[in-house]
Protein backbone atom coordinates (compact mmCIF):
# COMPACT_ATOMS: atom_id res chain seq x y z
CA UNK A 1 0.00 0.00 0.00
CA UNK A 2 1.25 3.54 -0.95
CA UNK A 3 0.85 5.14 2.05
CA UNK A 4 2.91 7.04 4.54
CA UNK A 5 3.77 6.13 7.71
CA UNK A 6 4.99 8.66 10.06
CA UNK A 7 7.74 8.78 12.13
CA UNK A 8 7.17 8.43 16.27
CA UNK A 9 9.02 11.25 16.37
CA UNK A 10 6.33 13.40 15.07
CA UNK A 11 3.83 12.23 16.91
CA UNK A 12 6.04 12.64 20.14
CA UNK A 13 6.77 16.49 19.20
CA UNK A 14 3.14 17.25 18.48
CA UNK A 15 2.33 15.53 21.93
CA UNK A 16 4.81 17.83 24.15
CA UNK A 17 3.45 21.28 22.11
CA UNK A 18 0.00 19.81 23.00
CA UNK A 19 1.01 19.54 26.65
CA UNK A 20 2.47 22.74 26.56
CA UNK A 21 -0.32 24.50 25.08
CA UNK A 22 -2.41 23.00 27.91
CA UNK A 23 -0.30 24.01 30.59
CA UNK A 24 -0.47 27.83 28.99
CA UNK A 25 -4.02 27.66 28.62
CA UNK A 26 -4.68 26.76 32.38
CA UNK A 27 -1.72 29.42 33.89
CA UNK A 28 -3.07 32.45 31.21
CA UNK A 29 -6.62 32.36 32.04
CA UNK A 30 -5.47 33.46 35.94
CA UNK A 31 -3.73 37.01 34.76
CA UNK A 32 -6.37 39.61 33.77
CA UNK A 33 -5.98 40.44 29.96
CA UNK A 34 -9.84 41.98 30.04
CA UNK A 35 -11.52 41.15 27.02
CA UNK A 36 -8.50 39.10 25.65
CA UNK A 37 -8.72 36.61 28.28
CA UNK A 38 -11.80 34.50 26.19
CA UNK A 39 -9.54 35.17 22.80
CA UNK A 40 -6.00 34.39 24.07
CA UNK A 41 -7.88 30.76 25.25
CA UNK A 42 -9.66 29.79 22.01
CA UNK A 43 -6.71 30.78 19.60
CA UNK A 44 -4.18 28.35 21.86
CA UNK A 45 -7.48 25.79 21.55
CA UNK A 46 -7.82 26.85 17.68
CA UNK A 47 -4.06 25.90 17.76
CA UNK A 48 -4.51 22.77 19.23
CA UNK A 49 -7.34 21.67 17.36
CA UNK A 50 -5.31 22.39 14.03
CA UNK A 51 -2.18 20.58 15.00
CA UNK A 52 -4.00 17.64 16.32
CA UNK A 53 -6.20 17.71 12.85
CA UNK A 54 -2.83 18.15 10.81
CA UNK A 55 -0.82 15.55 12.16
CA UNK A 56 -2.88 12.81 14.87
CA UNK A 57 -5.33 12.70 11.80
CA UNK A 58 -2.60 12.48 9.12
CA UNK A 59 -4.74 15.25 7.33
CA UNK A 60 -1.64 17.11 5.79
CA UNK A 61 -0.93 14.02 4.00
CA UNK A 62 -4.25 13.17 3.00
CA UNK A 63 -5.95 13.90 -0.63
CA UNK A 64 -7.46 17.00 -1.76
CA UNK A 65 -10.70 15.44 -1.23
CA UNK A 66 -10.38 15.16 1.98
CA UNK A 67 -8.91 18.18 3.00
CA UNK A 68 -12.06 19.37 0.87
CA UNK A 69 -14.29 17.86 3.28
CA UNK A 70 -11.99 19.04 6.44
CA UNK A 71 -12.15 22.86 5.59
CA UNK A 72 -16.22 22.06 5.03
CA UNK A 73 -16.72 21.68 8.34
CA UNK A 74 -14.68 24.50 9.67
CA UNK A 75 -16.48 26.79 6.76
CA UNK A 76 -20.21 25.71 7.98
CA UNK A 77 -19.45 25.82 11.51
CA UNK A 78 -18.26 29.60 10.83
CA UNK A 79 -21.73 29.98 8.75
CA UNK A 80 -23.75 28.73 12.12
CA UNK A 81 -21.56 30.78 14.29
CA UNK A 82 -21.47 34.20 12.21
CA UNK A 83 -25.21 34.00 11.22
CA UNK A 84 -26.19 33.44 14.91
CA UNK A 85 -24.16 36.55 16.42
CA UNK A 86 -24.98 38.78 13.67
CA UNK A 87 -28.27 38.12 14.66
CA UNK A 88 -28.04 38.26 18.64
CA UNK A 89 -24.84 40.59 18.82
CA UNK A 90 -26.80 43.28 16.67
CA UNK A 91 -30.12 43.56 18.37
CA UNK A 92 -31.10 46.44 20.07
CA UNK A 93 -28.74 48.35 17.54
CA UNK A 94 -31.84 50.27 15.21
CA UNK A 95 -33.87 51.06 17.83
CA UNK A 96 -37.61 49.77 16.63
CA UNK A 97 -40.35 52.35 16.74
CA UNK B 1 0.02 -16.55 21.71
CA UNK B 2 -1.74 -14.80 19.66
CA UNK B 3 -3.76 -16.22 17.06
CA UNK B 4 -2.30 -16.45 13.60
CA UNK B 5 -2.99 -13.05 11.50
CA UNK B 6 -6.27 -13.59 8.96
CA UNK B 7 -4.95 -13.49 4.99
CA UNK B 8 -7.87 -13.36 3.71
CA UNK B 9 -8.17 -11.41 0.77
CA UNK B 10 -12.08 -10.39 0.94
CA UNK B 11 -10.84 -9.01 4.33
CA UNK B 12 -8.21 -6.42 3.29
CA UNK B 13 -9.72 -5.14 -0.55
CA UNK B 14 -13.59 -5.32 -0.81
CA UNK B 15 -14.27 -6.16 -4.44
CA UNK B 16 -16.08 -3.36 -5.10
CA UNK B 17 -12.49 -1.41 -4.86
CA UNK B 18 -9.92 -1.05 -7.07
CA UNK B 19 -7.11 -1.29 -5.10
CA UNK B 20 -6.09 -0.31 -1.44
CA UNK B 21 -5.26 2.74 -1.86
CA UNK B 22 -8.73 3.65 -3.11
CA UNK B 23 -10.68 1.65 -0.46
CA UNK B 24 -8.70 3.70 2.39
CA UNK B 25 -9.24 7.09 0.68
CA UNK B 26 -13.11 5.71 0.75
CA UNK B 27 -12.95 4.84 4.74
CA UNK B 28 -11.51 8.01 5.19
CA UNK B 29 -13.64 10.09 3.50
CA UNK B 30 -17.31 8.18 4.77
CA UNK B 31 -15.63 8.96 8.35
CA UNK B 32 -14.63 12.53 7.64
CA UNK B 33 -18.40 13.42 6.74
CA UNK B 34 -19.34 11.59 9.77
CA UNK B 35 -17.35 14.00 11.34
CA UNK B 36 -18.76 16.87 10.03
CA UNK B 37 -21.63 16.40 10.58
CA UNK B 38 -20.47 15.98 14.78
CA UNK B 39 -18.64 19.27 14.83
CA UNK B 40 -22.16 21.07 13.84
CA UNK B 41 -23.82 19.06 16.26
CA UNK B 42 -21.93 20.18 19.04
CA UNK B 43 -21.43 23.62 17.04
CA UNK B 44 -24.98 23.87 17.71
CA UNK B 45 -24.35 23.42 21.63
CA UNK B 46 -21.16 25.99 20.94
CA UNK B 47 -22.87 28.81 19.59
CA UNK B 48 -26.17 28.37 22.12
CA UNK B 49 -22.75 29.15 24.76
CA UNK B 50 -21.59 31.92 23.11
CA UNK B 51 -25.02 33.05 22.87
CA UNK B 52 -26.02 33.25 26.27
CA UNK B 53 -22.01 33.42 27.44
CA UNK B 54 -22.51 36.81 25.88
CA UNK B 55 -26.09 37.80 26.99
CA UNK B 56 -25.22 37.17 30.81
CA UNK B 57 -21.40 37.15 31.14
CA UNK B 58 -21.14 37.65 35.30
CA UNK B 59 -23.61 34.93 35.50
CA UNK B 60 -21.57 32.51 33.17
CA UNK B 61 -17.96 34.14 35.16
CA UNK B 62 -19.25 33.47 38.75
CA UNK B 63 -20.49 29.79 37.81
CA UNK B 64 -17.63 28.95 36.28
CA UNK B 65 -15.39 29.48 39.22
CA UNK B 66 -17.48 26.51 41.12
CA UNK B 67 -15.66 24.25 37.91
CA UNK B 68 -13.00 22.03 39.69
CA UNK B 69 -10.03 23.51 37.51
CA UNK B 70 -7.46 20.73 39.02
CA UNK B 71 -10.05 18.24 37.56
CA UNK B 72 -10.27 19.96 34.25
CA UNK B 73 -6.84 20.41 33.70
CA UNK B 74 -6.41 16.80 34.89
CA UNK B 75 -8.75 15.43 32.08
CA UNK B 76 -7.50 17.46 29.29
CA UNK B 77 -3.98 15.97 30.18
CA UNK B 78 -5.47 12.53 30.49
CA UNK B 79 -7.17 12.95 26.99
CA UNK B 80 -4.21 14.76 25.00
CA UNK B 81 -2.16 11.69 26.65
CA UNK B 82 -4.96 9.24 24.75
CA UNK B 83 -4.58 10.96 21.44
CA UNK B 84 -0.87 10.34 21.60
CA UNK B 85 -1.81 6.58 22.27
CA UNK B 86 -3.91 6.23 19.46
CA UNK B 87 -1.66 8.01 17.22
CA UNK B 88 0.76 5.51 18.12
CA UNK B 89 -1.42 2.36 17.90
CA UNK B 90 -2.44 3.73 14.02
CA UNK B 91 1.81 3.52 13.82
CA UNK B 92 1.72 0.03 14.90
CA UNK B 93 -0.92 -1.73 13.20
CA UNK B 94 0.74 -0.19 10.02
CA UNK B 95 4.33 -1.51 11.00
CA UNK B 96 2.85 -4.26 11.97
CA UNK B 97 3.21 -5.16 15.23
CA UNK B 98 0.65 -6.29 17.44
CA UNK B 99 1.77 -6.56 20.66
CA UNK B 100 2.80 -3.18 20.59
CA UNK B 101 -1.30 -2.46 18.74
CA UNK B 102 -2.95 -4.08 21.19
CA UNK B 103 -0.75 -2.34 24.01
CA UNK B 104 -1.53 0.80 22.81
CA UNK B 105 -5.41 0.13 22.51
CA UNK B 106 -5.34 -0.63 25.67
CA UNK B 107 -3.33 2.23 27.39
CA UNK B 108 -5.80 4.38 25.38
CA UNK B 109 -9.15 2.90 26.63
CA UNK B 110 -7.63 3.12 29.88
CA UNK B 111 -7.43 6.38 29.99
CA UNK B 112 -10.53 7.00 28.42
CA UNK B 113 -11.87 5.23 31.83
CA UNK B 114 -9.85 7.53 34.00
CA UNK B 115 -11.00 10.59 31.89
CA UNK B 116 -14.42 9.03 32.90
CA UNK B 117 -13.78 8.29 36.44
CA UNK B 118 -12.86 12.24 36.88
CA UNK B 119 -16.00 13.28 35.02
CA UNK B 120 -17.84 11.28 37.26
CA UNK B 121 -16.23 12.44 40.45
CA UNK B 122 -16.96 15.78 39.78
CA UNK B 123 -20.70 15.64 38.77
CA UNK B 124 -21.02 13.80 42.31
CA UNK B 125 -19.31 16.57 43.39
CA UNK B 126 -21.69 18.79 41.40
CA UNK B 127 -24.52 17.41 43.00
CA UNK B 128 -23.55 17.03 46.57
CA UNK B 129 -23.04 21.25 46.14
CA UNK B 130 -26.29 21.81 44.95
CA UNK B 131 -25.14 22.81 41.43
CA UNK B 132 -27.83 20.46 39.31
CA UNK B 133 -30.40 22.62 37.72
CA UNK B 134 -33.29 21.69 38.87
CA UNK B 135 -32.61 19.79 41.23
CA UNK B 136 -32.13 21.84 44.14
CA UNK B 137 -30.48 24.16 43.07
CA UNK B 138 -28.52 26.89 45.27
CA UNK B 139 -26.44 29.70 44.11
CA UNK B 140 -26.36 33.34 44.91
CA UNK B 141 -29.58 35.38 44.75
CA UNK B 142 -28.41 37.68 42.00
CA UNK B 143 -27.30 35.40 39.71
CA UNK B 144 -29.87 32.22 40.44
CA UNK B 145 -31.73 31.85 36.87
CA UNK B 146 -28.82 32.54 34.81
CA UNK B 147 -25.86 30.26 36.57
CA UNK B 148 -28.71 27.85 36.10
CA UNK B 149 -28.61 28.30 32.27
CA UNK B 150 -24.44 28.06 32.27
CA UNK B 151 -24.86 24.67 34.68
CA UNK B 152 -27.84 23.30 32.11
CA UNK B 153 -24.96 23.71 29.27
CA UNK B 154 -22.13 22.37 30.96
CA UNK B 155 -23.90 19.11 31.82
CA UNK B 156 -25.57 18.92 27.97
CA UNK B 157 -22.06 19.41 26.35
CA UNK B 158 -19.87 17.70 28.69
CA UNK B 159 -22.40 14.76 28.81
CA UNK B 160 -22.77 14.22 25.02
CA UNK B 161 -18.93 14.01 25.30
CA UNK B 162 -18.27 11.44 27.73
CA UNK B 163 -21.34 9.56 25.62
CA UNK B 164 -18.69 9.73 22.80
CA UNK B 165 -16.16 8.54 25.16
CA UNK B 166 -18.57 5.60 26.18
CA UNK B 167 -18.84 5.05 22.35
CA UNK B 168 -15.28 5.59 21.85
CA UNK B 169 -14.21 2.75 24.16
CA UNK B 170 -17.04 0.38 22.76
CA UNK B 171 -15.50 0.84 19.27
CA UNK B 172 -11.75 0.57 20.75
CA UNK B 173 -12.68 -3.12 22.69
CA UNK B 174 -14.03 -3.88 19.21
CA UNK B 175 -10.48 -2.98 17.49
CA UNK B 176 -8.80 -4.63 20.40
CA UNK B 177 -10.73 -7.73 19.51
CA UNK B 178 -9.85 -7.24 15.78
CA UNK B 179 -6.28 -6.95 16.83
CA UNK B 180 -6.02 -9.74 18.87
CA UNK B 181 -8.17 -12.49 16.31
CA UNK B 182 -5.26 -11.30 13.36
CA UNK B 183 -8.32 -9.11 11.51
CA UNK B 184 -5.45 -6.07 11.64
CA UNK B 185 -3.13 -6.81 9.07
CA UNK B 186 0.12 -4.16 7.84
CA UNK B 187 -2.27 -4.41 4.80
CA UNK B 188 -5.55 -3.79 6.23
CA UNK B 189 -5.78 -1.18 8.86
CA UNK B 190 -8.45 1.19 8.28
CA UNK B 191 -10.57 0.33 11.31
CA UNK B 192 -7.92 1.09 13.30
CA UNK B 193 -7.17 4.23 11.41
CA UNK B 194 -10.78 5.83 11.29
CA UNK B 195 -11.46 4.53 14.81
CA UNK B 196 -8.41 7.09 15.61
CA UNK B 197 -9.83 9.82 13.68
CA UNK B 198 -13.35 9.24 15.92
CA UNK B 199 -10.80 9.43 18.89
CA UNK B 200 -8.84 12.22 18.29
CA UNK B 201 -12.38 14.23 17.45
CA UNK B 202 -13.30 13.69 20.84
CA UNK B 203 -10.59 15.23 22.29
CA UNK B 204 -10.70 18.04 20.06
CA UNK B 205 -14.13 18.40 21.11
CA UNK B 206 -13.02 18.91 24.74
CA UNK B 207 -9.69 20.90 23.74
CA UNK B 208 -12.47 23.55 22.91
CA UNK B 209 -15.04 22.93 26.27
CA UNK B 210 -12.01 22.65 28.44
CA UNK B 211 -11.00 26.92 28.38
CA UNK B 212 -14.45 27.76 27.93
CA UNK B 213 -16.16 26.07 30.94
CA UNK B 214 -13.56 25.74 33.23
CA UNK B 215 -11.17 28.51 33.18
CA UNK B 216 -13.32 31.88 31.56
CA UNK B 217 -13.81 32.99 35.61
CA UNK B 218 -10.03 32.91 36.97
CA UNK B 219 -8.66 36.13 36.10
CA UNK B 220 -11.33 37.79 38.20
CA UNK B 221 -10.26 38.64 41.89
CA UNK B 222 -12.00 38.34 45.12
Amino acid sequence: MAEHILPKRIYYTIFGILVFCTYLTWQVAYFDLGPLNTIVALAIAVFKATIVVLFFMHVRYSTRLTWAVVLGSVFWLGILLALTMSDYLSRGWVPLS
Amino acid sequence: MLPEAVHEYSRALAHQFDDAGQQKEAATLGMWVFLVTEVLFFGGLFATYLVYRNWYPEAFTAASREMLVWAGTTNTFVLITSSLTMALAVHAAQTGSRRLLMMFLVITMALGCVFLGIKAFEYYTEFVEHHVPGLGFQFEAAQFQHAQLFFSLYFVMTGLHAIHMIIGLGIMSVMLWWAYSGVITPEYTNPIEISGLYWHFVDIVWIFLFPLLYLIGRHVHG
